[in-house]
């Protein structure tokens, strides 16, 4: 198992990018920037973890099916998160012509619930 | 080891989702619960732990370089590091313990959130408890690797135990990494409060 040999420079230089990305965090986390809060967290959460995968785990000098096999897990990961939100996030989106009213369809809130069976429902079915 | 280190992403990838769409239907409880948790602490644990995957990386260096010695002393400094960051963890768990924050018939939490904010430390005592498990099992697999290196079982043509247990260290590295902004950064600012 001959591997890479990076030089201590490269790790100091990911290892200081990586504290600066936790100050950065700790940081914006204070500012309010509305719904862009959670992405920009995020953001830099997956910044991160792609320089430890890269450098620390030496996966940008692995071979193409490491390569693959990483790619492979967050992949999967993606599937198994996207899918699921696409479905939970649009539930209280008007999803066809002259629904549910004003409240919204599917929200789960209890004035939903109990108004959706006085209010009249001519789109449902 | 990548293969279950996929494996390991799937599985706490599961906890990630239930984090989420409990998020998305208790936005204002998370908020509330996750504003008690120590961000000093949290912040100084995830140095802790970037610090510790600096010198894991030093360790895997040094054994590729066939510097038994320095292999050793690395990865006592990577055990060190990991050991405060589960110190650390102990006190953060014990303050819960004191703050009626642990689920179950003694949980307390004021507000109306208080349901919502429970499963919210669930999630939290789970998704921490699990990253902590996973530390001290990489303890133990750092311990067992330091003790042949110090045996000078390991040269530069193999040295593949040291290799992958910095690959799990590594992982559990980056497990905390999105841990730290879901659970202590969340809603810092307000938007929901």
């Amino acid at each position: 198992m001959a591997g890479h040999i990076s030089p201590k420079s490269t790790y100091y230089a990911v290892f200081a990018a990586l504290m600066v990305g936790t100050a950065i965090t700790v940081a914006v986390a204070f500012v309010n920037l509305g719904s862009f809060n959670f992405p920009v967290a995020i953001g830099i959460a997956i910044t991160k973890a792609t320089l430890v995968i890269l450098f620390f785990m030496h996966a940008k000098y692995s071979s193409k099916l490491t390569k693959l096999l990483v790619g492979t897990a967050f992949f999967f990961l993606l599937v198994l998160l996207t899918l699921t939100m696409t479905d939970y996030l649009s539930r209280g989106l008007k999803t066809y012509p002259g629904g549910a009213g004003g409240s919204g369809y599917g929200v789960r809130t209890p004035s939903a619930t109990g108004g959706a069976a006085a209010a009249p429902r001519e789109g449902a079915h | 080891m990548w293969l279950f280190l996929i494996t390991e992403v799937l599985f706490f990838g599961g906890l990630f989702l239930a984090y989420m769409l409990y998020r998305v239907w208790y936005p204002v409880a998370w908020a509330e619960a996750s504003r008690e948790l120590d961000i000093v602490l949290g912040a100084f644990n995830t140095a802790v732990l970037i610090g510790s995957s600096l010198t894991m990386a030093f360790a895997v260096r040094a054994a590729q370089t066939g510097k038994q010695r320095a292999t050793v002393v690395w990865i006592l400094l990577t055990m060190a590091l990991g050991l405060v960051f589960l110190i650390v963890k102990y006190f953060e768990y014990k303050e819960k313990f004191e703050h009626h924050h642990v689920p179950g018939p003694d949980f307390a939490f004021e507000g109306p959130q208080a349901g919502p904010a429970q499963i919210y430390f669930s999630l939290y005592f789970l998704m921490t408890g699990l990253h902590a498990t996973h530390m001290i099992i990489g303890f133990v697999i750092l311990a067992v690797i330091a003790w042949m290196a110090h045996k000078k079982r390991f040269s530069p043509e193999w040295y593949t135990p040291v290799e992958i247990s910095g690959l799990y260290w590594h992982f559990v590295d980056i497990v905390w990494i999105f841990l730290f902004p879901l659970l202590y950064l969340v809603d810092r600012a307000g938007h929901f409060a």
